[in-house]
């Protein structure tokens, strides 16, 4: 069943009048979105619109339902943007927060957890409340933006966010390093990550393939690109303008994953890339390892059962997120939390109006 | 409750000299930086390890007696004062730094470690753990969770929230978690964000998994003064405005200038003082430099000298950094402010603060994060004068209701604690309030955890 809300109050009628939720953004992300048999879709893509947006404050505010590309349309008239490009442009902010997805750029400033500054969401009970506020820095109560970052719609409704935002930069480019193997390319990573020069973005498309990418002032980016060729050992190509936008763009779009595969993320660490990698290989998996490899996007082939990923995450430590393919409780692997995550969510949601964590 | 039974249980865990009980040894631990508010617990332990504080934790809920937790003992918003009824569980001899690891870029220390002791132990690495809390060589990564404490650079680095990947907490119940992990990236509800700044009441952080950064290329600091203080704050509009993102941004006003200057040499006797820094790469540090130093001169700067070397840059920071504990020359007794507001409603706040500094009749000096609209207005007075420390106190509200109604934040990084109490139940929304109440008491049925910190106790919330 689906219900479509387009303000609080027809948010709160709904959480009434239907036993069990979930709410939706764009449905960008089908794992976390589609709900079960008994469960209510309730719609946010009509509660929507940038609320409040002064550039000299390098804050927003918007519905939760306002897509990310409007979001970055506004910015972007500004000279600003949200520095974590959040993957799927037609996701919704709601989407992304409650998915905590963070792109490629968030190697160099951080994720989305580090810039939801303020939320207001309906908890279980139906009650409208508020976490954080509208200034950048704010220890007053308990951080529940962060803690709404990844909680998937099961912790509560979003209804309207607040981000701090950064000045744009002027320009960018993009190195192409290709190296023999992964574990040259991982050694190259690990090699800048330490570096002087300061990079946006830093992805290993495994085996040898890293993309790195560089913005700043138009004049400083050849010698910068110079210096950052000298420190590696692979063969280079660059791509400016047009090139490299379209690049971001398709990596943002998660365009490398075959139709059909389930996108999963899962939090890792440089030294644990390899014996991952030779997992994924031998299941058929595609997979880019973000953020100078300190996080796993793998499509999941349509074939094999979710199940089994959980398992191989699982047996590595590690934790992952179902995001694309099959809806389903959306973690995967290891879980973390323990009794304090069985008492937070009941506190917020006391009478089980949202599917289990 | 039965303290007489937690006692005789602490007395099987500890040995004497690690159960403080007499009135000598407990006298130290009656306060912390919040001097105004004083109260002699009946016990202190010093736990040696993690299985120690687990332990101690479990007899507390099983006595029903509450505990506080404490670090060094810096909270300046009263957050590790003890209680009558409660015990101090003191963490600073959990003071190992466990691993630093230079391949994954973390460091997994003990809480009661020295924030400036991870900052030492990164550098030799080559790596930056960039939390800087003015009092950084004296307060405990624990504290700093506690209350995800800031610090100059935070303007760009983010606060202490944004450094901690992972940690082991034991919880009121003496139930042992682990939240978050490695990573920097994390997956499934952030429960580490929430247990982060939530002043000791989820639990005692036993090991906490810290993010280091590369050390940055270049450090470029520029020192300009002004001949009053909307001019260094126009300043701050006009470097945000040219899309410049300095690491600091902060301002001292003539007052706190006086204060330093009694404990730092060279400082400047002038109305109004600006640092910014910029780090980073040498080429993004070259370029942005040229544009700051437009933007200063621009902005009517009566001098301005832009340095990059290390040891001039430590004493303009000393001067900044010790403008509150300076402030002592000037009045026998001050309270430290730390309300946030909007950035571009600094220049009309800092207006009505001295109106209302003039109106009570009590000075104000201001030291302030200018980039992120973080004030920290030191009201000054003389406890000993009758009804001094009231119209100080008065004069604080005023200037945190202020802050809430032009947008911002009753405190940016100091925390509730027992200070701003009154002032978040005044000024958050009821049904805020509750639920936080309510998240507290899932994780403490009991309470018993830092009681009477950030939130009312169940009774008291019936009543507000």
């Amino acid at each position: 069943m689906t219900a479509a809300a387009q303000s609080v109050g027809a948010l709160q009628e709904a959480l009434r009048t239907h036993s069990r939720v979930l709410p939706r953004g764009a449905g960008t992300k089908s794992a976390l979105s589609v709900p079960a048999d008994g469960v209510t879709s309730l719609d946010l893509g009509g509660h929507c619109g940038i609320v409040d947006y002064d550039p000299a404050e390098l804050t927003f505010t918007a519905r939760a339902g306002t897509p990310v590309r409007e979001v970055e349309t506004a910015l972007s008239a500004e000279r600003q943007h949200l520095p974590f490009d959040p993957p799927w442009r037609d996701a919704t902010l709601g989407g992304v927060v409650a998915a905590g997805t963070s792109g490629p750029a968030s190697y160099r400033h951080g994720g989305v957890r580090d810039f939801v500054i303020g939320v207001d969401f309906l908890d279980g009970t139906g009650t409208l409340v508020h976490g954080g506020g509208r200034v950048v820095k704010n220890a007053a109560g308990f951080d529940l933006p962060k803690l709404m970052v990844g909680s998937m719609g099961r912790l509560g409704i979003l209804v309207a966010l607040t981000f701090k935002v950064f000045p744009r930069p002027e320009a960018w480019t993009t190195i192409r390093a290709q190296s023999a193997d992964l574990e040259s390319a991982l050694e190259q990573a690990r090699h800048l990550a330490r570096g002087p020069i300061t990079l946006d973005a830093l992805e290993l498309e495994p085996p040898g393939r890293l993309w790195i990418r560089v913005s700043g002032p138009p004049r400083t980016l050849a010698p910068r690109c110079e210096r950052l060729i000298r420190m590696l050992d692979a063969d280079i190509e660059r791509f400016d303008g047009h090139a490299d936008a379209r690049i971001w763009s398709a990596a943002r779009e998660v365009a490398w994953a075959p139709a059909g595969a389930a996108v999963v993320k899962a939090a890792l660490t440089p030294s644990r890339v390899a014996t991952l990698d030779a997992e994924l290989v031998v299941a058929g998996a595609a997979r880019r390892y973000s953020r100078a490899a300190t996080v796993a996007w793998i499509a999941w082939p349509p074939q094999r059962s979710l199940a089994e990923l959980d398992r191989l995450l699982g047996r590595h430590g590690l934790t992952g997120l179902a995001l694309t393919g099959p809806a389903g409780s959306g973690l995967l692997g290891a879980r973390t939390g323990g009794a304090f995550a069985h008492r937070v969510r009941r506190a917020l949601d006391p009478d089980d109006r949202f599917p289990e964590v | 409750m039965s303290l007489p039974l937690l006692l005789e249980g602490l007395a099987s865990l500890f040995p004497p000299e690690r159960l403080l009980t007499g009135p000598a040894e407990l006298a130290v631990y009656e306060s912390d930086a919040l001097t105004s508010f004083r109260a002699r617990p009946p016990a202190v332990v010093l736990p040696e390890t993690g299985e120690e504080v687990v332990q101690t934790v479990r007899l507390c809920h099983e006595h029903g007696v509450p505990f506080v937790p404490r670090g060094s003992g810096t909270s300046l918003s009263g957050g590790s004062l003890p209680l009558q009824d409660g015990i101090v569980i003191a963490l600073n001899r959990l003071d190992r730094i466990l691993r630093i690891d230079p391949e994954e870029s973390i460091a997994v220390v003990e809480p009661g470690v020295i924030n400036r002791r991870v900052t030492e132990a990164a550098a030799e690495h080559g790596l930056l753990y960039a939390p800087d809390p003015s009092s950084q060589s004296v307060c405990s990564i624990g504290g700093n969770l506690a209350f995800n404490s800031g610090g100059a650079h935070c303007l760009r680095h983010g606060m202490t929230s944004n450094h901690v990947l992972g940690l082991k907490a034991v919880l009121p119940d003496g139930e042992v978690v682990r939240l978050g992990g490695e990573s920097l990236e994390s997956v499934g509800p952030d429960w580490l964000g929430l247990f982060v700044g939530s002043e000791g009441l989820f639990g005692i952080a036993l090991e906490v998994t810290l993010r280091l950064v590369a050390a940055p290329e270049a450090v470029r600091t520029v020192l300009a003064t002004y001949a009053n203080l909307a001019a260094a704050g126009d300043a701050v509009a006009r470097i945000v405005a040219d899309g410049l993102l300095p690491v600091a941004m902060e301002i001292m006003d003539k007052l706190a200038i006086e204060a330093a200057a009694c404990v730092v040499n060279g400082i400047p006797d002038v109305p109004a003082l600006l640092i910014v820094e910029l780090e980073g790469e040498r080429a993004l540090v070259d370029a942005d430099a040229e544009r700051l130093d437009a933007a200063i001169a621009a902005s009517g700067a009566l001098e301005a000298r832009a340095t990059e070397d290390p040891a001039e840059r430590v004493e303009i920071w000393r001067g900044r950094k010790s403008a509150f504990s300076a402030v002592g020359r000037l009045s026998p007794d001050y309270l430290v402010q730390d309300g946030v507001v909007p950035r571009t409603r600094l220049g009309e706040t800092l207006a009505a603060i001295e109106r209302l500094s003039s109106e009570r009749g009590l000075r104000v000096a201001n030291v302030f994060h200018a980039g992120d609209g973080n004030l920290h207005p030191l009201i000054l007075f003389d406890g000993a004068e009758p009804g001094a420390l009231q119209r100080a106190e008065d004069l604080a509200g005023d200037i945190l209701r202020l802050c809430v109604r032009v947008g911002g934040s009753i405190t940016g990084e100091h925390g509730v604690g027992v200070e701003k109490l009154a002032y978040l139940l005044e000024l958050t929304p009821p049904e805020d309030v509750e639920l936080m109440c309510r998240l507290r008491r899932a994780v403490d049925p009991a309470e018993l955890a830092n009681r009477g910190k950030a939130l009312p106790v169940a009774d008291e919330a019936m009543s507000a």
